[in-house]
């Protein structure tokens, strides 16, 4: 099992910081998790660290494509106003 | 004892009477401690007269945050904005290294580093304290500084010590959880995400502890606010008062810079940017009876230059790995060049008229005015039209007080335009001219070294008097001239409040 980044990572290295796995690494055109390293943090601690820091909504997965940190969960902006703005994007 | 808070003008090398204490500009670096005189007299961010001479640059080592604030986001690096977190090169701390030494050698009046993100510097530990560790190295002449939101800051209070930074900036937006939770909607601490007021109180607590522990180092903190109107606007006046009794020696407060196309919070919720009016009061509020920091210019987490310029485009990474640069040798230029600027500063003070005979005439009971500068190096230098920025000043019978910048270009044409150049074109002429009159709104005068017909009239038509009488003068005597003049046409017995309703 591990965590996956999508193409809504801005490359902002929070994740790198606190990866207790160092699993997390730099790419074009954004970081990856190294599939074989990420533990989600079990045993570690009682959230996984790349999503209970990443600022960016949609922009840590699991292995069902589930964000961790849904549209709307980071910056207290509704949704409305995003679609409203062209600025929603979907879940890929 | 209780710090002033601000300091506006550069110190002199003894103590006793300074010319400036008794010349034009008040003198708030009068009120510090000799020490601390000596550490901010050539820094441009802290010395408003030293930002005409002295540059400043920072180094873009330390993409991560800690927090998320309303008024941030971290998806941009554009060209065209100007603001606090925003970068165009993020580098590793061996680049920066490079980087630094060029510029230091091609700009010696360059005076001061700092590392303030685009991330949090202390959300970066090792990038951070590395460049730092190399370059009090390799170029002990340069002046450390790090700006961060405070949040791990208590436990590297030591190592900032250790490598000799003596200027540490938090951003302190607010004391009051419930005022932090309109700011801040989540920290990342011990391991979490923690959300809403349970965060904001430990940011709070983190901030005041690292504040206390940094002063009683002797290590100098200025406090930045963002002044967001609704939010702190009144509680700021209680923040400037804490942080200064816990030893604050400056406290600058800025304004919310928020548009839909940044992508911020307050931006997409359309949060209004205070007016210059509302700065300028709640500057004056938590000044007492001190002058406050008024020349920040928010300047970008990758700026090099002067406040207000920015030369990074001559030093990207391109460019520098095919300079050779003498340290040794530079460093023995740009001591020379810093003492001369010094002796440069301290000789143009001194020859200032100073504020009595330039007051001379107008009683004492005359009513302040608020006049716009377009100035250039300190004179009345600039074209109305040239203008990206206007100095205001209050004349009154004490004399002239700088108050603060006011800019009238845009910070970003916008999401779609981003990074297409030419800001000038976006808009029509006509509304940039409706903008320019709205940002001076409260000034009855501006100065200017030439002014075209239209805008004249225009300008007149508002209330405001254009005046190129006074090309290429010192700005000071331009302004209490035109004071002066204003006096003997008796428009200055009118109260204010009179004036507007007519």
């Amino acid at each position: 099992m591990a965590l996956q980044i999508t193409d809504a990572c801005v490359n902002c290295w929070a994740c790198v910081e606190v990866c207790p796995n160092n699993a997390i690494y730099e790419d074009k055109p954004h970081f990856l998790i190294h599939e074989d390293k990420c533990t989600e943090c079990l045993g570690d601690h009682a959230e996984a660290q790349c999503a209970a820091i990443c600022p960016i909504e949609m922009a840590i997965i699991n292995e069902l494509g589930e964000a961790l940190n849904p549209a709307g969960s980071l910056t207290g902006i509704p949704i409305e106003r995003l679609i409203e703005l062209g600025l929603y994007k979907k879940a890929a | 004892m209780e710090l002033p808070v601000i300091s506006n003008t550069p110190a002199t090398q003894s103590g006793g009477c300074s010319s400036s204490g008794c010349g034009t500009a008040p003198d708030a670096l009068a009120h510090l401690p000799d020490h601390i005189r000596a550490k901010v007299q050539d820094h441009p961010c802290y010395s408003e007269d030293a930002h005409h001479y002295f540059a400043r640059m920072h180094v873009a080592v330390a993409p991560a945050c800690n927090i998320q604030c309303n008024y941030c986001n971290r998806k941009y690096d554009c060209a065209n904005e100007s603001r606090p977190g925003v970068v165009s090169e993020l580098l590793h701390p061996d680049q920066a290294i490079k980087k630094i030494l060029a510029v230091a050698a091609n700009i010696p009046q360059m005076s001061v580093l700092g590392i303030a993100g685009p991330g949090d510097p202390l959300a970066n530990p090792e990038r951070t304290f590395e460049t730092f560790r190399q370059l009090s190295e390799k170029a002990p002449d340069i002046k450390l500084c790090v700006s961060t939101n405070g949040l791990n800051l208590p436990q590297y209070v030591d190592e900032i010590a250790k490598y000799n930074i003596d200027h540490v900036t938090i951003t302190i937006n607010c004391i009051d959880p419930e005022v932090g939770a309109q700011i801040y909607p989540w920290i990342f601490w011990n391991n979490k995400r923690i959300r809403g007021v349970e965060g904001a109180k430990i940011l709070i607590e983190q901030q005041q502890k690292g504040l206390e522990l940094l002063t009683a180092k002797g290590i100098l903190v200025k406090v930045n606010s963002v002044l967001i109107p609704g939010v702190n606007d009144q509680h700021l006046k209680e923040v400037s008062k804490v942080v200064k009794e816990k030893g604050a020696f400056l406290h600058n407060v800025m304004p919310l810079i928020a548009e839909v196309e940044h992508g911020t919070y307050y931006g997409i919720m359309e949060h209004p940017s205070p007016t210059a009016a509302e700065l300028q009061e709640l500057q004056d509020a938590c000044a007492g009876d001190m002058s406050m920091m008024r020349h920040c210019r928010q300047c970008r987490a990758d700026a090099v230059g002067l406040l207000g310029e920015d030369r990074g485009a001559e030093f990207t990474m391109d460019k520098i790995d095919v300079m050779e640069i003498d340290y040794e040798a530079a460093m023995v230029r740009r001591k020379e060049v810093h003492d001369a600027l010094v002796e440069q500063m301290e000789a143009k003070r001194a020859l200032k008229t100073p504020a009595p005979v330039l007051a001379a005439g107008v009683p004492s009971d005359a009513r302040p005015v608020l006049m716009a500068v377009a100035a250039k190096n300190g004179v009345v230098g600039e074209h109305f039209g040239h203008a990206r920025e206007f100095l205001v000043y209050e004349a009154s019978p004490t004399g002239h007080r700088f108050i603060g910048h006011r800019k009238v270009d845009l910070y970003c044409a916008g999401l779609d335009t981003c990074g297409d150049g030419d800001l000038g074109s976006v808009a029509e002429p006509e509304s940039i001219l409706d903008k320019t009159i709205t940002t001076l709104k409260g000034c009855e005068v501006v100065l200017c070294s030439k002014i075209g017909f239209e805008p004249w009239g225009k300008l007149e038509a508002n209330g405001i008097a254009p005046n190129g009488e006074h090309a290429m003068e010192p700005i000071e005597e331009a302004v209490m001239a035109v004071y002066r003049d204003m006096h003997k046409a008796g428009k200055l017995s009118t109260p204010i409040s009179d004036r507007k309703a007519a």
